[in-house]
C-alpha cells in the first residue's frame, strides 16, 4: 500500500525534471513550437482560404506538434547522458518514469496551444459551439499526442537526433493524411482509408465539432478512439521500453 | 538478517548467461567488496541488485525486502551510485541535489539542511550553482556521491566508485565510504582496485564468467591460494642476481631500484640478507617484508576458474 504515493510522488517529481530540463531543448523548440508555426504560414497564409474553417485543424496540428515533441527526446537524452541508470535505482519504476514523460509532454502541449489559442481569439474570429466538447478535445488530444510522443522514445537508442528523425518519419505524413489541409469531408479512395487510420483525424474531427459543430464521425466515436490509441500507445512504449531498457543504458 | 541477500540470481541476454547462479548475503554494516575481471557479471549482478534489471531467476531481498516484488519500498532502503558519474548537467550541484532529496520524499527544510552540509563536505560549496557540466570528473563523481547519500541510506552500493578519478577525489570517495559506514550504512562496492578493496572491505566476493568463484576476507583469501611471503631490499650500489643465491630465496625479481625477493621464511632471508651485505661491504637503504597479495590471489582464482 506504501507503494502507491511512492509511486505517485515519483511521476509528479518525474514530471518537474522534465519540464525544467527538456522544455527549452533545441529540438523541442524546434519541432514542437517553431515547426508547425511554418507549417501554418506556409499552407494558410497568403492563400485565401477561410480561416475559420481551417482553424481546429490547425489548433488540432499544433496541439498535436507540440504534445509529441518532448517524448520522443528524453528518454535517448537520458540515456546518452548516462542518468537513465540513476533514475531508475531511484524509488521510481518504468511505468513512473513513462507516466512523468507523457505529463511532461501533454502540460507542454496543452500550455503552448493554450496560448496559441488565446492570441487567436484576437486574430481569428473563430468560436466554439460547445465549451465542454473543446474542452475534451483539448485533454484527449493532448494525452494521445503524448502519448505517442512516449512511443516513438522506445526505440533503444542512446541518439536524441536519431529518435527526432524516426519521429518525424511518423509524424509528418500523419498532418498529410488527417484532414488538416485536406477537409476529411473532401477526401475520398486510399486517402480516406488512410485518415481512417490516422488518430490525428479523430482530434482534427473532435475540434470540428466543438468549434464548428460539423463533424465527420460522432463525438463518441472521436473520443474512443482516442482514448483507445493513447491506451495501445502507452501499452506499446511500455511492453517496448522494458525489452529496450538495458540497451543504451 | 543480512542488509543484502542474493539467492540464486540468473541473468541471460539471448544467448549469453551474464549472471549465473549468484548468490550472495552482506551483513549489516558491512563493506562488501565485489571484484572480478571486465566482463565478469558486476555491473549486471548490481543492477539486479539496484532494481534496475529484473532476474530470470532468483530473488534479491534489501533489509528484508523482496525488491522486485517491493520496489519503491526497497529502493528507499538504498543509494546507489551507477558506474557513470550519473549526474544532470545541465542541472547545477545544487539543482541535482535537490532532485534526488524530492526522490526520496524529504521534506524542502531537510534537504536544504542536508544539501548544505554534503556540499560542504564534498568541497563544492562556492560551485554549488554552477552547471555540473562544467565539473571535472571527480567533481561530477562527489555531486553523484552526494545524491546517493542525501538521505542517508541503509545499503550503499556503489560501482566502481573510484575508477579514472585524481587522487584528491579519490580520497574523498574513499573517506566518505568509510563514514557511511561508521555512520551504520551497509557498503556493496564493486571495484577492479584490488587495493582499495583489500583496505576498505571486510568480505570481497570475486564473481568471474558470471559465476562467484570465491568469497571471504581479504587475509582469508590471501592465504588459501598464496603462502608466499615477500622481501624488498635496496642498495646503496648496483648489485647483481648472484648476491641472492641462497636455498631460502624462492625466487629474485629486479623492481625499479628494488630487488623483490619471493620467499617462505621471510626470517631466514632478512638475516641472510643483513650478513650477505655486510660480507660485501654494501649498504642497505631500505628493507620491508610484505605477505601475500590480494592480486595474486584474485589473479590465480580468475585464472582457475
Amino acid at each position: 500500500m506504501m507503494e502507491i504515493p511512492l509511486a505517485l510522488r515519483g511521476i509528479v517529481v518525474i514530471t518537474k525534471k522534465n519540464m525544467r530540463l527538456y522544455y527549452t531543448k533545441p529540438p523541442v523548440l524546434m519541432f514542437g513550437l517553431l515547426f508547425p508555426l511554418f507549417m501554418f504560414f506556409a499552407f494558410f497564409v497568403g492563400r485565401k482560404l477561410d480561416l475559420t474553417t481551417f482553424f481546429p485543424a490547425f489548433l488540432a496540428m499544433m496541439l498535436f506538434f507540440t504534445a509529441s515533441s518532448v517524448g520522443p527526446l528524453i528518454t535517448p537524452w537520458e540515456k546518452r547522458e548516462k542518468t537513465y541508470e540513476r533514475l531508475l535505482s531511484y524509488p521510481v519504476t518504468q511505468d513512473s518514469i513513462i507516466l512523468g514523460d507523457l505529463t511532461a509532454g501533454a502540460i507542454f502541449g496543452i500550455g503552448i496551444s493554450l496560448l496559441v489559442w488565446t492570441v487567436s481569439l484576437f486574430l481569428v474570429p473563430v468560436a466554439v459551439t460547445n465549451t465542454g466538447l473543446f474542452a475534451l478535445a483539448f485533454i484527449l488530444g493532448t494525452l494521445s499526442c503524448a502519448a505517442l510522443g512516449v512511443l516513438l522514445a522506445s526505440p533503444a537508442t542512446d541518439s536524441p537526433p536519431n529518435v527526432m528523425i524516426f519521429s518525424n518519419l511518423i509524424r509528418f505524413p500523419l498532418i498529410f493524411i488527417s484532414g488538416i489541409f485536406v477537409p476529411l469531408a473532401q477526401m475520398q479512395g486510399l486517402g480516406l482509408t488512410l485518415a481512417y487510420c490516422s488518430p490525428l483525424t479523430y482530434l482534427v474531427d473532435l475540434f470540428n465539432a466543438a468549434m464548428s459543430g460539423a463533424s465527420v464521425f460522432s463525438p463518441i466515436v472521436d473520443c474512443g478512439v482516442l482514448i483507445g490509441v493513447s491506451a495501445v500507445f502507452i501499452f506499446a512504449a511500455r511492453v517496448i521500453q522494458m525489452r529496450n531498457l538495458v540497451k543504451g543504458l | 538478517m543480512n542488509a543484502i541477500q542474493a539467492d540464486h540470481l540468473i541473468k541471460r541476454f539471448g544467448s549469453v548467461t551474464a549472471v549465473n547462479d549468484v548468490s550472495l548475503a552482506v551483513r549489516e554494516g558491512e563493506i562488501f567488496g565485489f571484484l572480478g575481471p571486465n566482463g565478469a557479471g558486476k555491473t549486471t549482478t548490481m543492477r539486479l541488485l539496484t532494481g534496475v534489471l529484473t532476474p530470470d531467476s532468483g530473488a534479491v531481498h534489501i533489509n528484508g525486502i523482496d525488491i522486485h516484488r517491493h520496489p519503491l519500498d526497497a529502493k528507499m532502503q538504498m543509494g546507489v551510485i551507477p558506474e557513470s558519474s550519473t549526474v544532470y548537467g545541465d542541472l547545477s550541484a545544487e539543482q541535482n541535489l535537490q532532485l534526488s532529496g524530492q526522490m526520496y520524499g524529504m521534506s524542502r527544510a531537510l534537504r536544504e539542511e542536508r544539501i548544505a552540509e554534503l556540499l560542504s563536505r564534498m568541497g563544492l560549496s562556492e560551485k554549488r550553482r554552477l552547471p555540473v557540466r562544467t565539473f571535472s570528473k571527480g567533481m561530477k563523481q562527489r555531486v553523484s556521491i552526494a545524491c546517493a547519500i542525501i538521505h542517508r541510506p541503509h545499503v550503499l552500493l556503489l560501482d566502481e566508485p573510484t575508477s579514472g578519478l585524481d587522487v584528491q577525489s579519490r580520497r574523498l570517495v574513499i573517506e566518505t565510504i568509510r563514514d557511511m559506514n561508521e555512520q551504520g550504512s551497509t557498503i556493496f562496492l564493486t571495484t577492479h582496485n584490488i587495493e582499495e578493496a583489500n583496505t576498505l572491505c571486510q568480505t570481497v566476493c570475486i564473481i568471474n564468467k558470471g559465476k562467484i568463484v570465491a568469497q571471504d576476507s581479504p587475509e582469508r583469501l590471501k592465504k588459501m591460494f598464496d603462502t608466499t611471503q615477500s622481501v624488498e631490499v635496496s642498495f646503496d650500489r648496483a648489485v647483481t642476481r648472484d648476491l641472492f643465491a641462497a636455498e631460502a630465496i624462492l625466487r629474485a625479481e629486479p623492481c625499479g631500484d628494488k630487488w623483490r625477493l619471493y620467499t617462505d621464511n621471510p626470517d631466514r632471508v632478512l638475516k641472510y640478507i643483513v650478513g650477505r651485505a655486510a660480507q660485501e661491504s654494501i649498504g642497505i637503504t631500505s628493507l620491508t617484508t610484505s605477505g601475500p597479495s590480494l592480486e595474486e590471489a584474485f589473479v590465480q582464482i580468475t585464472e582457475c576458474a
